[in-house]
């Protein structure tokens, strides 16, 4: 086995295999420790890490159809997430009722149960949406995922998290409902730049971002107003941000619904060595926008700081996203891995 | 920078002037600064329409450059209208901590800083300051100033959805793409709201996503979206995008 030439055969089908190891310096470690340690038996295991490294999805770019089941596996948790507390056993299309969703609805506005359905029924929408947009790109659409999979208390599978009574008390419903969505609108922006190779698609992500984007601020009108309200959008932004928000977010929101959880999703991204040149993803309470600093710059337009920052929402990276969402699978599960 | 207005020139108008000059150059030194000129310097200036079978109208261009400066002139529709309302009685009438107050203080504040921020990111590829027609609305009536609020965010949402597409997808587009993103949310955060305040749990009904199928935004072509928004945009400065293909 010579593997210098093995690697000059890839080059000849892969021009930029010695740039994807030199981007890589882990690799060249790897490679340095070749001659002296390695034994002929071990070298093909060896060379198998080499080229993960190299060529493993967890450092190259996401393909159209990686990010489709990533936005697909988004969309699984929150169509179990509406369906485990409204209506259904969690998986998509039942539709049965139970005593304990029944109660939940009890405690919030008829007003308030529509909007919650619609949500639901959007996200049931976009679980099959995606799914058919997968396999009409010719790629496999992930599983669904078992209800069991899924821990939305936040405690790991004990179903005694955090958020211990989210299925009982409309105002922990709400308030992972809003982080739910605001994690959503952010990981959409953040996956967008991976699909714009395809018109068609880029648009129909584009087109469920804004979706979620009218969800999260139903939601928070909802939460300022409390569950029983009858019209949300009537009541003004109390002067806390994590249980009065407005519907855009402003600054970092106070770290949101439940700061001890869900600052992340508010917080900022850790960019991926394949991030496109000149994208970042900065917390919420970013101010600069290509590179110009607009609260600094518009000073004369003496407008509030806070409006700098709400007029932008910010994206998340792909890694990132999956950590935040993993607080609501059970321990052992690959599901956001 | 000579064409800088000065301050009180146009206090309460429509092209809010930036007073301090924006650094043009540090837009474009982060935007991956190659790319970024070289897409200037093809781009040439697009304020004056020679197409002959639409004189008199501003071409926003086309590719990324026209993407942006479409933007731009929908986010100076916007800015104007919640410029103009805060001269009216409906407005003028609202009382200090109300939800109206907030929600129509904070919609100006954001959608001037997108338009000044469009303005300073294009600089001299930049379209001209438009001349808007409010005259079909009623900033004295809720109802008429909601009304017109509800059709300009939902129109900025199927916008900006419906233009990603003819961004060009270079390192400096996929910036473009990205920032487009940061803002389209904000809009449909912003019709969210505003639907619901029109007509209670509206906000993502059928004339605008795809309720009962599949969940999706309507998003609108450039064509659809200037046949609404030159309604609103007196004549000169009324839009011509045929060259976002």
């Amino acid at each position: 086995m010579n593997f210098f030439q093995i690697l000059s055969e890839i080059e000849k089908t892969d021009p930029e295999v010695f740039e994807r190891f030199d981007s890589r310096r882990r690799v060249f470690k790897h490679m340095t420790g070749f001659g002296k340690k390695m034994t002929a038996a071990a070298l093909p295991l060896a060379m198998g890490s080499i080229f993960n490294k190299a060529y493993g999805q967890t450092t190259s770019a996401p393909s159209i159809p990686d990010v489709l089941n990533f936005a697909l596996k988004l969309e699984y948790l929150e169509a179990y997430f509406y369906n485990i507390g409204l209506q259904g056993d969690g998986t998509i299309g039942n539709n049965t009722t139970s005593a304990a969703q029944t109660s939940l609805r009890g405690k919030m506005s008829a007003q308030n149960v529509a909007a919650l359905l619609k949500i639901r029924t959007d996200e049931n929408n976009h679980v099959n949406f995606l799914t058919d947009a997968l396999k009409k790109a010719g790629a496999t659409p992930i599983t669904a995922p078992m209800v069991s999979q899924f821990d939305f208390t936040g405690g790991k599978g004990n179903g005694n998290g955090p958020f211990a009574d989210v299925f009982s008390n409309p105002a922990t419903f709400l308030a992972v409902a809003q982080s739910l969505e605001d994690t959503g609108v952010r990981a959409y922006k953040g996956g967008a730049p991976y699909l714009a190779s395809n018109d068609d698609i880029l648009t129909a992500a584009l087109n469920i971002h804004s979706v979620e984007a009218r969800h999260a601020a139903r939601l928070r009108a909802m939460r300022r107003a409390g569950a029983m309200s009858t019209a949300p959008a009537t009541v003004a932004a109390g002067t806390d941000p994590t249980t009065s928000p407005k519907s855009w977010i402003s600054g970092q929101d106070g770290g949101g619904a439940s700061p001890a959880q869900t600052a992340a999703i508010y917080g900022a991204g850790n960019a991926p060595a394949y991030t496109p040149a000149g994208i970042t993803f900065p917390a919420e309470d970013n101010v600069t926008q290509g590179g110009v600093n607009l609260q600094s710059t518009l000073a004369s337009l003496n407008f509030p700081a806070s409006a700098f920052s709400e007029a932008f929402d910010e994206p998340l990276p792909v890694p990132t996203v999956l950590t935040i969402a993993s607080t609501f699978t059970v321990t052992g599960s690959t599901f956001f891995a | 920078m000579s064409n800088i207005i000065k301050p009180g020139e146009d206090e309460v108008g429509f092209t809010k002037p930036l007073y301090a000059p924006i650094k043009r150059r540090s837009f474009f030194m982060y935007a991956g600064a190659t790319a970024g000129i070289t897409a200037l310097a093809l781009a040439g200036c697009n304020d004056d329409s020679d197409n002959t079978s639409m004189p008199n109208m501003v071409d926003v261009g086309s590719s990324s450059l026209g993407v942006l400066n479409y933007a731009y002139a929908l986010e100076q529709l916007e800015a104007g209208f919640y410029t103009s309302l805060r001269e009216g009685t409906y407005y003028k009438g609202l009382a200090s901590g109300t939800a109206e107050k907030q929600i129509l203080d904070d919609l100006y504040y954001h959608e001037v800083i997108h338009r000044e921020f469009f303005k300073a990111a294009l600089g001299t590829n930049a379209i001209k300051a438009l001349e808007p027609d409010f005259s079909a609305i009623d900033f004295n009536s809720r109802a008429s100033v909601l009304g017109a609020a509800k059709t300009f965010e939902d129109l900025g949402v199927a916008a900006y959805n419906g233009a990603g597409r003819y961004i060009a997808t270079d390192a400096t587009g996929l910036q473009y793409l990205v920032i487009a993103g940061k803002i389209v949310s904000v809009e449909a955060r912003h019709a969210s709201l505003i639907r619901d305040l029109v007509l209670e749990g509206s906000f993502v009904d059928s004339d605008v996503v795809t309720i009962g199928t599949n969940g999706l935004e309507i998003s609108k072509t450039p064509t659809e979206v200037v046949a609404a928004a030159n309604q609103y945009l007196k004549e000169g400065s009324k839009l011509n995008v045929s060259n976002l293909v």
